[in-house]
């Protein structure tokens, strides 16, 4: 079954409306009726995994209920059906983040698994000792960590763009930092922790105009601001559904065919291969070739669902949603007192990182679950930003297509509140 | 329904402001560090042991208000103590913090009893044991930092 060629599958598309109802997109989300600890649930923590609308629920259950069977083998009506679910959602994939070929579009378990499988199928065969891979200092550890190991494994080593006080990248320094030994970039298109919106076009053309690939961590990018990988000249992109409205358990890879092709396989098993025999072993064609074993069917599914949901909403009216809300929110923060925003960058998506007095954040956010708010605590998987700034720790909100002014309000209500208990 | 009170009583609040037994110890014979990754909290604690006994105990570092509070609370509380009178002590507090008050108990744990509200709050639990795990670690000779992980 080759994707692309599903037939009956095209949800019918009626143009989206330009602004979105904050109310009635909240009413989708079936969990979000629920009180915490006596108070209406406040969920500020979209950036650690967003809810997921009845649609994508459905979508799942529906799944399990009338299509589920193996992909891409049985001959029986089943299998027909999975399989056609599991490549539609693949093509939807594809279009959402404006890929030219869905072949392209390979299924992972998340940001992370994705950003493993480039450095060890292409950074191993790209890195050698002396080498140079380069990250940037904002980064999410899974973006991170795998380049770590990958420079270890062949004596390379791993350079750092640093970040302004302001919480941008200082891109002088990229410059100075893309050198003739420079190997591969990987830098992120939103910052899960300070919200910096990166210039992804402008790194990715200064790092290709010295020979550089680069990957992209689109984990909190996709949902925010959306992507169009083919303008953007990204070599790899990578991504989460569970970031995304969708399930967790799924993700994307996408890269350039030309680099996929070339790609030694990753994992061994079944899918991946033409033919088996104990002497030699024939791969598969794309996507699969990076597909082994049976996939998260249902999570595709579900996957497909989100991207549906999302695009029925209209991604730039998601996206102005957010920026409205997100100005509110710091505009709100600013008044209360002694609190700090960490960064101020050029461009803010999605999330804001904080500090309040001295009031350790991990009080802070169990003050404010009491108040049935829900913040995120901690480095956000980002220590090496954290120590950038200072800090252990910062108080995180980060806001998603259901969140409302509402919800800024009883923020900023519960950090007077949390003000009191350490005053 | 647990109030907010319940965990940061007066006490805590107070000891996590101006903690006690706070800073270096000249002399020490025992230290360790302790580190709770999920939010950041750092401590090394710090014990002067003689003749068996516990003479004086201090801690530094940072962290949320209750691992603070613990620690301070902890250094009065174990001071004049010895290695096996200390571990019975912890397994009371590791009790306080993850059960609750339990009748008959309060009188042996003292001043550690205003912690009797973190049980209500799972996540914190880590924050409050913090530094016993550290000085546990201390007087167990042990060199790598002990982690709540």
């Amino acid at each position: 079954m080759t994707p692309g060629a599903t037939q009956a599958g095209e949800t019918l598309r009626r143009p989206a409306p330009a602004r979105l109802d904050p109310e009635a997109v909240r009413g989708e989300f079936p969990i979000l009726r629920q009180t915490v600890r006596g108070k209406p649930l406040v969920y500020l923590d979209s950036a650690a995994t967003t809810q997921k609308p009845r649609a994508v629920i459905e979508a799942i259950s529906r799944y399990y209920e009338e299509d589920n069977a193996n992909v891409h083998r049985g001959v029986h009506l089943l299998a027909e059906r999975a399989t056609r679910a599991f490549e539609e959602a693949r093509v939807k994939l594809a279009r959402l983040i404006g890929a030219a070929d869905p072949h392209e579009v390979i299924f992972t378990r998340g940001t992370t698994e994705s950003i493993n499988l480039v450095a060890q199928t292409f950074g191993r065969t790209r890195v050698g000792a002396g080498d140079e891979v380069l990250v940037t200092g904002m980064e999410h550890h899974s973006n991170i960590v795998p380049w770590q190991m990958l420079c270890e494994e062949k004596g390379a080593s791993l350079r750092v763009v640093p970040v302004t006080d302001a919480g941008d990248l200082d891109l002088d320094a990229l410059e100075g930092l893309l050198g003739p030994r420079t190997r591969l970039l990987a830098v992120t298109q939103v910052s899960n922790a300070l919200g910096t919106v990166n210039p992804i076009d402008e790194i990715v053309a200064r790092a290709h105009a010295k020979g550089v690939p680069v990957l992209v961590d689109g984990a909190q990018g996709v949902p925010h601001l959306g992507v169009d990988v083919r303008a953007s000249g990204a070599d790899f992109y990578a991504f989460s559904g569970h970031k995304m409205y969708g399930p967790t358990g799924i993700g994307v890879l996408w890269g350039r065919r030309e680099h996929l092709d070339a790609m030694p396989p990753w994992q061994g098993g079944g899918d991946m291969i033409l033919s088996v025999t104990f002497e030699k072993t024939t791969f598969n064609a794309l996507p699969y070739k990076f597909e082994a074993g049976t996939p998260d069917i249902a999570g595709a599914v579900g996957l497909g669902a989100a991207v549906d949901w999302m695009s029925a909403l209209g991604l730039p009216a998601i996206a102005a949603h957010e920026h409205e809300l997100l100005a509110y929110a710091l505009e709100a923060l600013a008044g209360v007192p002694e609190l700090r925003l960490l960064g101020r960058p050029r461009r803010r998506a999605g999330a804001v990182s904080f500090l309040l007095g001295d009031v350790h954040p991990h009080d802070m956010a169990t003050v404010l679950d009491r108040h049935g708010i829900a913040i995120r605590a901690g480095h956000h998987c980002a220590q090496p930003l954290m120590r950038r700034f200072g800090v252990a720790a910062t108080a995180r909100a980060s806001f998603a297509v259901y969140n409302t002014r509402a919800d800024v309000d009883a923020l900023v209500r519960g950090l007077h509140a949390v003000r009191e208990v350490f005053a | 329904m647990s109030d907010l009170t319940d965990l940061y009583q007066d006490v805590v609040l107070d000891h996590g402001r101006r903690p006690r037994n706070f800073g270096p110890l000249e002399g020490a014979t025992h230290r360790a560090e302790g580190l709770n990754p999920l939010c950041g909290d750092h401590f090394t604690v710090y014990a002067k042991v003689d003749g068996g006994v516990l003479r004086e105990a201090k801690f530094e570092g940072s962290g949320c208000a209750i691992s603070k509070a613990s620690a301070s609370v902890m250094t009065g509380a174990v001071k004049g103590k010895t290695a096996a009178e200390i571990d019975a002590l912890f397994e009371k507090f590791h009790r306080l913090v993850t059960e609750g008050p339990k009748a008959g108990e309060e009188a042996d744990l003292g001043k550690l009893a205003v912690f009797g509200g973190v049980h209500e709050f799972p996540a914190r639990v880590k924050c409050a044991s913090l530094a016993w795990h550290a000085l546990r670690s201390a007087l167990g000779g042990k060199a790598e930092p002990v982690s709540t992980e």
